[in-house]
């Protein structure tokens, strides 16, 4: 009977001090040196929110480019992945429809090679990057359907050579474009 | 693999030798009453703790009482965690609205994170209250790993005191673990955690309309506060439902770099902190070589199948379930690193794995979640193998086996043989089970060997307290909750009760010097040889398990076979 009144004040403490303060300690932090993080990076544009920057969005319109595929058309309720093993005959299909989707879709050549993360589904079902050739490949398709002229799609172009990110401190991770970011930007051009 | 792949591992491992005396110095400090830089910090909160709770810090225990107070602190947690759930619409912090939980997979969850499992049978963003989450989950995730870790200084008292029945003070060892070696720790990563972009806030969902025009819901949350301490306790319950691959809870490649540092740091450290109490260091680092050369053994053969290409999908890279920010390699080095530590984070989709990546994920559960494993467990855990390799080497040649000075007799080789038994016979009898039940294959999200292997892979997942999951299968059903559940208490309770006693058995022993005859355990003939026994004697009970799940599917994959 000690011993059971003993464990539960200790969890009871535990629950005060792990629980409440630790959680609002780091909160109140946040708060303060991190407040647009801590929130959700949100994306405000004409003071409307369009978005967080890491939480990827759905584009199938010709206009902007494409996120790469989810599981759960990016909605975040709940986040995950299609859980395919690569012997499942579904994603064996799936990757040959996108492929010939993104070819299309974008008037390329069947003979162009689509990077791999535009033809599997990523794991969060909210990835918000793709690579800076995915980008690149989607240029002349976006170009032509805002009827961009030539300066204009050089300007596409260079929001993607703008918003690329290198691997973090020149070694971590992948070099990658923010899909949101840079349609975001797009919709800035004329 | 380009050059970049190879620095990033090279710079973990780097690291992670690095880390390893600094803190494990440390924490020989904490828990051997020596002055260190928390004292004056968090000193006063100890001594308010006990007396709190009326706990006398110097008495301590024998083996039966201290294995009782982990016992009840453990049930009570089960209980209030059980509790929270089932009520908790009508408590605070629910700015979602979200429901009660049902009973079934209350009891689960409550289970897997009291036993630092932390499987998920639930998607916490459509489930779990901020109140759940904080007061439940976040104070299990620290209690559990200082459980660990407890139990780790006991086994580590009983082998190096002699000829006494005393192994500590359960209420000393959890609190000293989680206020001067999780808690600052948590509170520095979590800091991090939020500049790289984790969310920390009590905000409601946010609703935004995107650029296409449609709505998505966002969900918000105490999120960095609790990620930090799923890493460094290996504890691993996202979250959110995708884990370590949401944005929001990993947000970049730094952020993913210490969250698989994160997971490894305590349990290689304790391998230091072992050495010095047991009064030399070489055994620590022994039993931490051990632990890397299987890791990266694991590593080289999981990065291996992942890079080449098979008939199915050509030389495509593989990128379903990964994240484009992390790439293959940091998918890869994650998986290998959550499954080797008993954390269970994910940073990618460990189902759609090469079936040979994923057979690398569930063989380093199947041995016993001992390469670095969870924190204070893989430790213990890596004793029981080599009490047997002590006494497998001693019926070779002949002479009573000793480890560290300590006669080993017929009650510990028992004992580490119930440890080892329990674990692989949950497995394989609930995997058959499952296999041949309308009600177990009705979760399955794959057919073919991938169907089998996302059963093997739970109840491994389950028993080895890692809680990853090949997480196609829909696991919150009745049969799966309970089932799984079980398992989790037999992986968990059947590996440290067996262990304590051990301690306990080991403390009254004398130490006999050592001399010219004494079999060493501190050299590379004894890592090879308990690296040996754990393969065989770990890893060989899976072995026609694993033929039926990914040996099967890697060689019907290179011959173009779907299902």
């Amino acid at each position: 009977m000690r011993t059971f009144i003993i464990a539960f004040k200790v969890l009871l403490f535990f629950t005060i001090l792990t629980g409440f303060v630790y959680p609002l300690l780091i909160t109140g932090i946040a708060r303060v040196i991190f407040p647009a993080k801590a929130n959700g990076s949100l994306l405000f544009r004409d003071s409307r929110v369009v978005g967080s920057e890491l939480i990827g969005q759905q584009f199938d319109s010709a206009i902007y480019f494409s996120s790469r595929p989810s599981a759960i058309l990016y909605n975040p309720l709940p986040s995950g992945g299609s859980n395919y093993g690569l012997t499942n005959v579904r994603l064996k299909e799936l990757v040959q429809i996108r492929e010939h989707k993104f070819h299309s879709f974008n008037q390329l050549d069947s003979l162009v090679k689509i990077p791999s993360e535009m033809l599997f589904a990523s794991a969060s079902g909210l990835d918000p990057h793709i690579s800076p050739r995915a980008a690149l490949l989607q240029v002349d398709r976006i170009a032509k359907a805002r009827n961009f002229n030539a300066l204009s799609r050089l300007k596409l172009i260079n929001c993607i050579r703008e918003l690329t990110e290198g691997p973090q401190f020149l070694c971590l991770g992948e070099e990658r474009v923010n899909v949101l970011l840079l349609n975001l930007e797009t919709d800035k051009i004329q | 693999m380009i050059p970049q792949d190879f620095i990033q591992i090279i710079l973990f491992i780097a690291i992670l030798i690095g880390l390893t005396p600094i803190l494990g110095t440390y924490m020989e400090k904490v828990f051997t009453g020596k002055k260190h830089v928390m004292l004056p910090v968090f000193g006063w909160l100890e001594r308010l703790i006990y007396r709190f709770a009326g706990v006398d810090p110097v008495e301590e225990s024998n083996w039966k009482s201290y294995t009782f107070s982990l016992l009840m602190f453990n049930l009570i947690g089960i209980v209030f965690l059980f509790l929270f759930q089932i009520s908790q619409a009508y408590l605070p912090l629910n700015p979602a609205h979200l429901p009660n939980v049902s009973w079934h997979s209350a009891i689960n969850t409550s289970v897997s994170f009291v036993t630092n499992t932390n499987w998920q049978g639930y998607s916490g963003e459509t489930t779990l209250s901020y109140f759940v989450q904080m007061t439940g989950l976040t104070v299990q995730n620290f209690v559990s790993a200082a459980t660990g870790i407890a139990v780790v200084l006991a086994v580590i008292r009983g082998l190096s005191r002699k000829s006494t029945t005393k192994i500590g003070n359960f209420w000393t060892d959890l609190t000293r673990s989680t206020l001067y070696v999780l808690l600052p720790l948590s509170v520095i990563f979590a800091i991090v955690l939020v500049g790289q972009g984790v969310v920390q806030n009590f905000k409601a969902y946010e609703t935004v309309l995107t650029l296409q025009g449609t709505q998505q819901v966002i969900p918000m949350g105490p999120a960095a506060s609790q990620i930090a301490i799923k890493q460094l306790g290996t504890n691993g319950g996202g979250f959110f439902n995708a884990n370590s691959a949401h944005p929001f809870e990993n947000p970049t490649p730094f952020s993913n770099f210490l969250q698989i540092l994160a997971i490894f740091l305590i349990p290689a450290s304790l391998t230091y902190l072992y050495g010095k109490m047991v009064g030399s260091a070489r055994q620590g680092w022994a039993i931490f070589s051990v632990m890397l050369i299987m890791f990266l053994a694991g590593l080289s053969i999981s990065l291996y199948a992942e890079y080449s290409g098979n008939p199915v999908f050509g030389h495509l890279p593989l990128m379903e379930g990964k994240e484009m920010r992390f790439g293959i390699t940091n998918s890869v080095l994650f998986s290998t690193v959550t499954t080797d530590a008993s954390c269970g984070a994910v940073n990618a989709m460990h189902d759609s794995l090469s079936p040979l990546s994923g057979m690398v994920a569930m063989i380093n559960m199947m041995l016993g979640e001992i390469i670095f494993g969870g924190v204070g467990a893989g430790l213990y855990g890596m004793v029981i193998f080599i009490i047997l390799t002590v006494f497998i080497a001693g019926l070779m040649v002949g002479r009573t086996p000793e480890y560290l000075g300590k006669k080993i007799n017929a009650f510990e080789v028992q004992m580490a043989i119930i440890a080892n038994l329990a674990t692989s016979f949950a497995i394989l009898v609930f995997t058959a089970w499952a296999s041949v039940s309308s009600y177990g294959l009705a979760g399955l999200n794959n057919a073919g060997p991938h169907g089998f292997s996302e059963i093997l892979y739970a109840y491994t997942s389950a028993a080895g307290n890692n809680g990853s999951a090949f997480a196609g299968l829909n696991a919150n059903t009745l049969f799966y909750n309970l089932t799984l559940g079980f398992v989790i208490l037999v992986g968990r309770f059947g590996v440290i009760i067996p262990v304590l006693a051990i301690a306990g058995s080991m403390a009254g022993k004398n130490i006999t010097p050592a001399s010219s005859g004494t079999f060493r355990t501190d050299n590379w003939l004894f890592i090879g040889l308990l690296i040996g026994v754990i393969l065989i004697v770990g890893g060989l009970t899976y072995f026609p398990a694993l033929s039926l799940g990914p040996i099967a599917e890697h060689l019907l994959m290179n011959n173009g076979v779907s299902f």
